[in-house]
């Protein structure tokens, strides 16, 4: 790892002064646990490093009635995966908090570090100059690439590894973020970018930019959420395919849904098809097969990543048909 | 070569050094303390071998900058020879097999601790998740699982 000075402001304004307008001189951390590999492995090479963790207040999860819930995003995956009002409550979140990582990298990961994380692709993690690092190259193309997008791929054919970002895009959920001036809130389905907007980037930010909330709706009567991450082996490991499911139902009919993807493109994927024909819809297996078939239909095989098309149809269709028995 | 001055307590006692930030925590505790009970197994955070406690709390060693442990509690395997549940967690698992290369250890028994402190009377379940970031290529898990439940039974024995 090459060395680099390390700054703790206490401020977001300093923070954000300290990051600068420069992404290859000036990093956020929180965690750590995404950076310090990325930084080790120099990917990532800052000649600073500002920790945010000294700043208070953007630790806290509360939860108001008729409001919802307020999650600061140096809250920790473990508070979250702990927290009751968000088990009781909003079981996506929970259920995805718990599938991320081991009790060691819960405690230690945060919320917005998770949401901000960089590609698992092992061409960009590791030493390819591909086109994410500004090469001229997308090594998985004609490389392995079983575990790259099935959809909104093309130059680059990363997958985003955020599981909360999944969960908090079945919720609707925004993310505030503090430009060194003041906040603004965008829709967790504009934070995330695909390479045909930014190559270089994930997400919306501009440098200097630090996420500090984010807010979900209240939970609805008749609302049920799940998560279900399918990986290649039993346990901690990123989604090979995930899904997030809420449905609100009336008596027997749905009357609202959201059905988000993880592991399948370069960002958190909701799938427009899916989460429209299910509303006013009475659920049976047939009727939800048929809707999930039927979805998905841009997407394609690099080679050797097709299963992925059929999994995360089946995925759907077990989560949904879960909620809704 | 840039330096940081970081304060922070280590095994109970506080501590002050003076080292670059990109070292990372697991070299400070072998390096300069020579505390070589934290081991370092995959270096990224995987093997949970360098598990140490942060404010009581299991975290993994090799991921924590210097800076990060600026006011901070670190309790490594050394800080608890002579706690009363340790003694018992480490009796069991030399009772029940649970040491074979004995690599995993440290970080397995901290892992074990950091859950009793929480909760004397876990599940199985509780125990297994406890213990999901330890690998161990020896044991098979079973004795170590078996040594970690017998400490909670004699733990919530009153009569012991």
């Amino acid at each position: 790892m090459k060395n680099f000075t390390y700054k703790s402001p206490a401020s977001l304004k300093d923070a954000s002064q300290l990051l600068g307008d420069d992404w290859s001189q000036s990093i956020a951390l929180a965690g750590g646990t995404d950076l310090l590999n990325l930084m080790k492995n120099e990917v990532e090479t800052p000649t600073r490093v500002v920790n945010l963790k000294q700043i208070k207040e953007l630790n806290k999860i509360e939860y108001n009635s008729g409001y919802g819930l307020k999650l600061g995003a140096l809250a920790t995956i473990a508070e979250i995966a702990a927290h009751p009002v968000i088990k009781a409550k909003y079981r996506v979140l929970h259920e995805a908090a718990r599938e991320i990582a081991s009790p060691q990298l819960g405690n230690m990961g945060t919320l917005g570090g998770n949401l901000c994380q960089r590609p698992r692709c092992w061409y960009y993690r590791n030493e390819f100059p591909c086109l994410r690092k500004g090469g001229d190259i997308c090594y998985a193309i004609d490389g392995k690439n079983k575990f790259h997008c099935i959809i909104g791929g093309g130059p680059c054919f990363i997958v985003h590894p955020s599981d909360m970002a999944v969960a908090l895009m079945a919720l609707d959920a925004n993310v505030t973020i503090f430009d060194g001036e003041k906040n603004h809130t965008v829709p967790i389905s504009e934070f995330y970018l695909l390479p045909e907007q930014d190559m270089y980037r994930e997400t919306v930010l501009k440098p200097g930019e630090i996420v500090t909330h984010i807010y979900v709706p209240d939970v609805g009567s008749g609302e049920k959420s799940g998560y279900f991450k399918f990986k290649e082996r039993g346990i901690w490991d990123f989604a090979v395919v995930s899904v997030a499911v809420m449905l609100r139902k009336k008596g027997k009919t749905i009357r609202e849904a959201r059905v988000t993807l993880g592991g399948i493109a370069p960002k958190p994927w909701l799938e427009p098809h899916v989460s429209e024909n299910l509303i006013n819809l009475v659920p049976d297996e047939d009727n939800v097969s048929a809707i999930c078939d039927q979805s998905l239909r841009n997407a394609f095989d690099l080679g050797q990543n097709g299963y992925k098309i059929l999994l995360a149809k089946n995925l759907m269709k077990r989560m949904i048909l879960k909620l809704a028995s | 070569m840039k330096f940081s001055t970081i304060k922070f307590e280590l095994n109970g006692k506080p501590v002050e050094i003076e080292v670059p930030p990109a070292m990372r925590l697991l070299d400070i505790l072998r390096e300069t303390f020579k505390l070589t009970g934290t081991k370092e197994g995959c270096g990224i955070g995987e093997c949970g071998a360098c598990t140490v406690l942060l404010n009581g709390q299991a975290v993994a060693s090799c991921l924590l900058l210097a800076g990060q442990l600026e006011g901070t509690k670190i309790t490594t395997i050394e800080g608890l020879v002579h706690d009363e549940r340790m003694n018992l967690l480490q009796r069991n698992f030399l009772e029940c097999g649970a040491v074979q290369c004995g690599f995993c250890t440290p970080g397995m028994l901290l892992s074990a601790y950091a859950l009793l402190q929480k909760d004397a009377r876990p599940t199985t379940d509780d125990i297994k998740n406890a213990i999901a970031g330890n690998l161990c290529r020896c044991t098979g898990y079973k004795q170590i699982i078996q040594a970690i439940q017998k400490s909670t039974e004699s733990l919530s024995d009153p009569d012991q």
